[in-house]
């Protein structure tokens, strides 16, 4: 279960991103963020945020064209 | 010697010159995206792209003079002849129903995307001979941000990964 959870439905690039970083800087490092989506070109997106903020990428999955995302804050 | 810069994080610079609201897009889209990955961004506001930093937003877009601008229209996509671009309303009439896909389609406004880049501690630079050239001035703008010149870009753009004209 993650700490907090992102309901970033509907929204397009940039904003799911943009809200992410946003509700990561709310959490302590360890916590995690739950993002849900629906926009296809988030999960390569995601990614590349993880992998250029040291953010760890949990878990994803997806299906009914909708993606979830689970973040861990690390620094 | 100068003073040391010791700050060893990723830096970006983009120069905006144009103030129309589809060109208005890809600068406040990679200028926040930046931010968020935690870049240090300079956005330069320079010539038309001056008029993005005004605080009341009226950006428009034309079709006239642009064979590539199709709106999806009755299934399929529409161009428009400039002949009838040019006639008077076409503006209006294009800028209100790009406005209109925008939302429908969940893309963020130029106002959100701004005011992300002022949270996101963007640094935004208005052209100082930009204001004087089309008799802007500072109030007319939104705050937060700078007045520079040429080489207060340069400044950044020589410390930057990454300088980007648009």
């Amino acid at each position: 279960m993650a700490d907090e959870t992102l309901d970033a439905k509907g929204l397009n690039c940039p904003l799911p991103i943009l809200k992410a970083k946003k509700a990561l800087k709310e959490l302590d490092s360890g916590q995690t963020l739950e993002i849900l989506a629906t926009d296809p070109g988030s999960v390569k997106d995601f990614e590349a945020f993880c992998r250029t903020t040291g953010n760890k990428m949990v878990e994803t999955e997806e299906g009914d064209g909708l993606y979830r995302f689970v973040i861990e804050r690390v620094a | 010697m100068a003073e040391a810069d010791l700050n060893n994080a990723k830096r970006m610079t983009i120069i905006c010159t144009k103030g129309t609201l589809d060109w208005a897009y890809p600068p406040f889209i990679l200028g926040t995206t930046a931010a968020a990955m935690d870049v240090e961004v300079t956005m330069f506001f320079t010539f038309y792209g001056l008029g993005l930093l005004e605080k009341d937003l009226d950006l428009k877009v034309s079709p006239l003079g642009n064979p590539a601008m199709e709106m999806p229209m009755m299934g399929m996509h529409m161009g428009m002849p400039n002949l009838v671009g040019m006639l008077p309303g076409v503006t209006g009439g294009a800028t209100a129903m790009m406005k209109n896909m925008i939302k429908k389609k969940g893309v963020a406004s130029i106002e959100e995307l701004r005011e992300a880049a002022v949270l996101s501690d963007v640094r935004m630079i208005a052209c100082q001979m930009t204001l004087d050239l089309f008799e802007k001035k500072k109030e007319d703008m939104i705050d937060g941000i700078e007045i520079g010149g040429a080489a207060t870009w340069m400044e950044s753009a020589l410390k930057s990964d990454i300088n980007l004209y648009m």
